[in-house]
């Protein structure tokens, strides 16, 4: 069991109302806008369940919008988020699915284009507590918090590329606590998703390109 | 130094001669990531939050966001000096500083999760009213809060502060029997009297169901807010008296957790029964949900 500290309990600091709608909610935009390499210059949040229903009196809207400009859970811009993206030249939009099933009743998709013309296609739930998970990278499935440093490659799935990753994560002494691979198809595109309870050096970035089976890569410091 | 229940709770209390408070503390500081400052600056700040949500929505009253709520928390307070107030100063004080902190959360204001954002007014209302009226300082309030972290710690480990797992006997139950025992140890009560205490306010709020008004943490969330601070001070007032709570607290805990397991899934969170599932919560919900 995870140490449950005193401000687990009193805590977390947060704007309201709903530690699932409206903290869970700016946690995963927050946690999606760190994985995209250059700044936001739109965003399309799809809400799904729970949250296509009650995200108006959540301010779900307002918190995914105020953690996709970079706003922590506990920033009072975030009941502003509407007019702190005009400002900050962020565009966005927002698609009410109430048909779709998914796998949890908290889920938001989140389509962002860089200002370089980046893509990047984040699924995330809200799992309760303010405690989120990202689970589908563009069509990818996924899993992982956004607790720990994560790293996560892109990359074809061919022999060699995970030991060259884990090769690469040894040479900078960096401690592995979680590492996953999620694949679509055999060849196709996989993820390799490392988490560590430390900062994972960046310099590590370059040498993980070096195999030529590697698409792109995404580090979120925690 | 650590704990696991309110049974070894009271063991490292009697073993050390310390008030729950410091035991918790010096749990953190030996088991957790933080150290002595950082505690200190921490608690600094959720009191700061506190005391700013308590008297913010006396000043300038807000509407929620859904619209259920907004205003009351004035109004409660102006009512305190009336003659027609039935309260006295310390319970009256503290209804309206809970409601306060309600409505800045249903505002989208900032507030401390206490242990949860649907009873977050409870732990600073009761504090903060107590406060008020003995006159006491920032380190005994810093106590208080210690101390109830301690209850809520133990109610997260063993049994459930989640409205959606074991309704809001699960929230304002625990957020209530954790004022309680921050109250008891703030008046100078012993740790045993602060568990009895806690025991208590559970027992009381037991069943207490999760039903909000479209789904939203507004009604009736804040009244259960008010209740769960008289309740409260009632359990510490019991406690302080001498009044011991025959029934242990951790078995207590244990049967809110089993009570909350047996609500039907209408009662937890999901807007479907109780007040929310009335003809009026109904319509309520439609109207603010546009459908």
């Amino acid at each position: 069991m995870n140490f449950l500290s005193i401000f687990d309990v009193i805590g977390p600091n947060m704007i309201g109302p709903s530690s699932s709608h409206t903290a869970g909610a700016c946690s995963m935009a927050l946690l999606a806008r760190k994985m995209c390499p250059e700044p936001v210059k739109k965003v399309v949040f799809t809400l799904y369940g729970s949250f296509s229903k009650t995200y108006h009196g959540h301010g779900t809207d307002r918190a995914l919008l105020g953690g996709m400009l970079g706003f922590e859970t506990d920033d009072a811009r975030i009941r502003d988020a509407f007019d702190w993206a005009k400002k900050m030249g962020v565009e966005y939009e927002y698609v009410i699915d109430e048909k779709t099933v998914t796998d949890h009743p908290n889920t938001a998709d989140m389509e962002i284009t860089g200002v370089n013309g980046h893509h990047l296609s984040v699924r995330g739930e809200s799992i309760g507590g303010g405690k989120i998970k990202i689970v589908r990278i563009n069509g990818i499935d996924v899993e992982f918090t956004g607790e720990y440093s994560t790293l996560i490659v892109r990359q074809i799935d061919k022999p060699g590329v995970v030991a060259h990753i884990t090769q690469c994560l040894s040479k900078n002494d960096v401690n592995i606590a979680f590492m996953r691979l999620f694949r679509e198809d055999k060849g196709a595109t996989a993820f390799t998703v490392v988490e560590s309870d430390e900062k994972i050096p960046e310099e590590i970035l370059d040498q993980i390109r070096e195999n030529n089976n590697v698409q792109d890569l995404m580090l979120v410091q925690m | 130094m650590d704990f696991i229940s309110g049974q070894t709770l009271l063991e490292v209390c009697e073993k050390e001669q310390l008030p729950i408070s410091e035991v918790m503390r010096q749990r953190e500081i030996t088991c957790g990531t933080l150290d002595e400052k950082q505690v200190q600056d921490k608690l600094k700040e959720v009191l700061r939050i506190m005391k700013e949500g308590v008297h913010e929505p006396l000043q300038n009253p807000k509407k929620s966001m859904g619209g259920l709520i907004g205003g009351e928390a004035k109004l409660v307070a102006d009512h305190e000096t009336k003659e027609d107030s039935v309260c006295g100063t310390v319970l009256s004080r503290a209804i309206a500083y809970s409601m306060a902190v309600l409505e800045v959360n249903a505002s989208m204001g900032l507030i401390v999760a206490a242990p949860t954002a649907g009873s977050s007014g409870v732990l600073p209302g009761v504090l903060l009213a107590v406060r008020d009226t003995k006159g006491l300082s920032d380190e005994i309030l810093y106590k208080g809060l210690l101390n109830a972290s301690a209850i809520g710690y133990i109610l997260m480990r063993n049994a459930s502060v989640s409205g959606a797992e074991a309704g809001c006997q699960a929230e304002v139950g625990a957020a209530s029997a954790m004022a309680a025992s921050a109250v008891v140890e703030m008046m100078g009560g012993t740790p045993k009297m602060c568990l009895s205490a806690a025991s208590t306010a559970l027992s009381n709020l037991l069943g207490m169901v999760c039903d909000p008004i479209a789904g939203l943490v507004e009604a009736p969330c804040q009244s259960r807010n008010a209740v769960g601070v008289a309740n409260a001070i009632t359990c510490a007032e019991l406690a302080l008296s001498g009044v011991e709570n025959v029934i242990p607290f951790d078995e207590m805990a244990e049967a809110m957790y089993r009570v909350g397991k047996s609500l039907p899934f209408e009662l937890r969170e999901t807007a479907m029964g109780g007040c929310a599932g009335t003809p009026t919560g109904c319509r309520l919900g439609c109207d603010i949900c546009g459908k």
